[in-house]
């Protein structure tokens, strides 16, 4: 990968708190435009990844490079979905003031003008969500909020998508609809995507590359490299087996049962 | 009073009272305490955090009675003690909303401080009774002007903060990704709080700080749909229930807070009756 093409770069990295590291030692790149699944166990430290690439927290050790630079919070290139939203079911503030925010919502002052609301309709218009711009955020369906939020991401044309657990409240249709639609956005616009799942399946025609975080270490490769039992078992250090059924579906087993509950996906 | 009968032109009578000075100063202070409570009040409601704007009251409450203790102008006393209170709640919590409980044992805790203060103060009981319901038709002309230098410079941080406050009120993790001091819009906006309630205790008192803080921002926040639109509407309420307020005690004998308070109220219940949120129906949800 030459280096105009790495969007990330993290070499001997350690993340975690001051008084513990969640995870260590780990050395990996991403090129420009790959979609990259980010996979491990609950409290593995998958967001602590995320919150070292935003900037949110600055690496124990090693160096981690992002967009050549190092990770500076409120860098306008990265677009960000976090897994909670503090949207309630009271809430009547229209869909495209949120999307706005992502553009401009950083900015001191009142914010008079339309260009940013121009912005924030062809945002939504990018993941079909359009019609939904004028209805109240609190009305939403988790799938149609999931569009706002790719929306307020993707509003200030970021090179690199941040997703956390964008799946967790989908059903299996809506599931494999949105990650159809991450793809398209992905490949058209050649940005790249960090997306943080559980279930790796409904991701599994489109990924590029996994990030498995796990065990106080990172494995990243291509699915078919990191997905399978001689790699995941190297890396969780006890017995692990990757089933596949007849339509290439995979479910990772833990055949250590202590653990077992963290290791099931799919 | 002398020739006060109600003529239904709104127009004269109006005029009719505004020869009374203590009845100007009213309209005057009431008028700028309802901008300002219409605008913070929206925040308030969209931040969650009604609650710790009612504890910022009870905690002024004590500030201004310890304040008239010691003869010093109990605005000086409620700006200092909400102030310092409204900073250590955004410093301490960034969840504000979660310490309900640790808001609530100082909130009590306050009001019993403000009230020893007021029984060791000798002078008369309407002290206190103004402070807990508000005594508006006592406003001299220094309180409006006070009140109006305090409203511009509300309103100009209010401006210079308007987005990011709005973004870390909806999505605050966000906010802080892209930069956002999340810290820092809270601390501003505490104090903003602090400000806004110390101003209202004039009209309406700490007891009733809900009526023009809350309630017209919680009726716009059920209306508008943008946030312009909103702190528009919650303002209207909040001058409509003032004047409308003023303009009946007038010629009614009865305490302005009550009249305030249950017109914002009445508006409030209908809105909530009229306007049910239309049901998500679940169609067409392509993602």
């Amino acid at each position: 990968m030459d280096a105009a093409n790495t969007i990330v770069t993290a070499a001997n990295l350690a993340g975690g708190y001051p008084i513990k590291t969640v995870w260590k030692d780990v050395d990996f790149s991403i090129g420009r435009g790959e979609f990259v699944a980010v996979l491990g166990p609950n409290g593995s430290g998958k967001t602590t990844l995320f919150r070292l690439l935003l900037g949110l927290e600055r690496p124990l050790a090693g160096s981690l490079s992002v967009l050549g630079k190092m990770p500076q919070r409120g860098n306008p290139q990265i677009g960000y979905v976090p897994q909670r939203h503090p949207i309630d079911s009271e809430t009547e503030i229209e869909a495209l003031q949120l999307v706005r925010l992502g553009l401009d919502g950083h900015h001191w002052g009142i914010g008079f003008g339309n260009q940013g609301t121009e912005e924030a309709h062809k945002a939504l218009r990018t993941v079909g969500a359009e019609e939904l711009a004028h209805r109240p955020l609190g009305m939403l369906s988790g799938g149609e909020l999931q569009r706002i939020f790719l929306a307020e991401a993707l509003v200030g044309n970021p090179e690199l998508l941040l997703l956390d657990e964008p799946l967790s409240n989908l059903d299996m249709r809506r599931e494999s609809n949105f990650v159809q639609l991450i793809n398209s956005v992905v490949r058209s616009r050649g940005v790249t995507v960090l997306l943080i799942a559980h279930n790796i399946n409904p991701l599994l025609p489109v990924l590029d590359r996994v990030i498995y975080v796990a065990n106080g270490r990172i494995t990243t490769g291509k699915p078919s490299d990191v997905l399978t039992s001689k790699t995941l078992t190297d890396l969780y250090g006890i017995p692990i087996e990757v089933l596949k059924d007849s339509r290439g579906r995979i479910a990772i087993v833990g055949m250590d049962e202590p653990l077992a509950d963290h290791h099931q996906h799919g | 009073m002398d020739n006060a009968n109600f003529s239904f032109n709104i127009i004269a009578d109006l005029q009719f009272m505004w020869q009374y000075d203590f009845m100007r100063h009213a309209f005057e202070a009431g008028t700028i305490v309802a901008i300002i409570a219409g605008i913070v009040g929206y925040f308030v409601v969209l931040r969650r955090s009604s609650f710790a704007a009612h504890a910022l009251s009870h905690i002024g409450f004590a500030g201004a009675a310890g304040a008239v203790l010691f003869g010093i102008n109990p605005i000086i006393g409620l700006l200092v003690f909400t102030s310092g209170g409204g900073i250590a709640m955004a410093t301490l919590g960034r969840k504000a909303a979660e310490r309900d409980v640790q808001i609530g044992t100082v909130l009590a805790f306050m009001l019993g401080l403000g009230v020893l203060f007021i029984s060791l103060y000798s002078g008369y009981a309407t002290e206190a009774y103004s402070l807990l319901f508000g005594e508006i038709l006592g406003i001299s002309m220094s309180d409006v002007i006070v009140t109006l230098v305090a409203a511009i410079i509300l309103l100009a941080i209010i401006g210079a903060i308007y987005r990011p406050l709005l973004f870390t009120s909806l999505d605050e993790d966000v906010a802080e990704a892209k930069g956002v001091s999340i810290v820092m819009i809270g601390i501003l906006f505490m104090i903003l709080i602090a400000i806004a309630t110390s101003m209202a205790v004039q009209v309406v008192g700490v007891l009733l700080i809900f009526a023009l803080m809350v309630t017209p921002a919680a009726t716009a926040q059920r209306l508008a749909r943008r946030p312009g639109q909103g702190i528009l509407i919650s303002v209207l309420i909040a001058l409509f229930a003032t004047w409308f307020g003023l303009f009946i005690s007038f010629y009614v004998p009865y305490p302005v807070s009550f009249f305030i308070t249950s017109t914002t109220f009445v508006i409030y219940l209908a809105t909530r009756f009229i306007r049910r949120p239309l049901p998500n129906l679940g169609i067409s949800d392509g993602a």
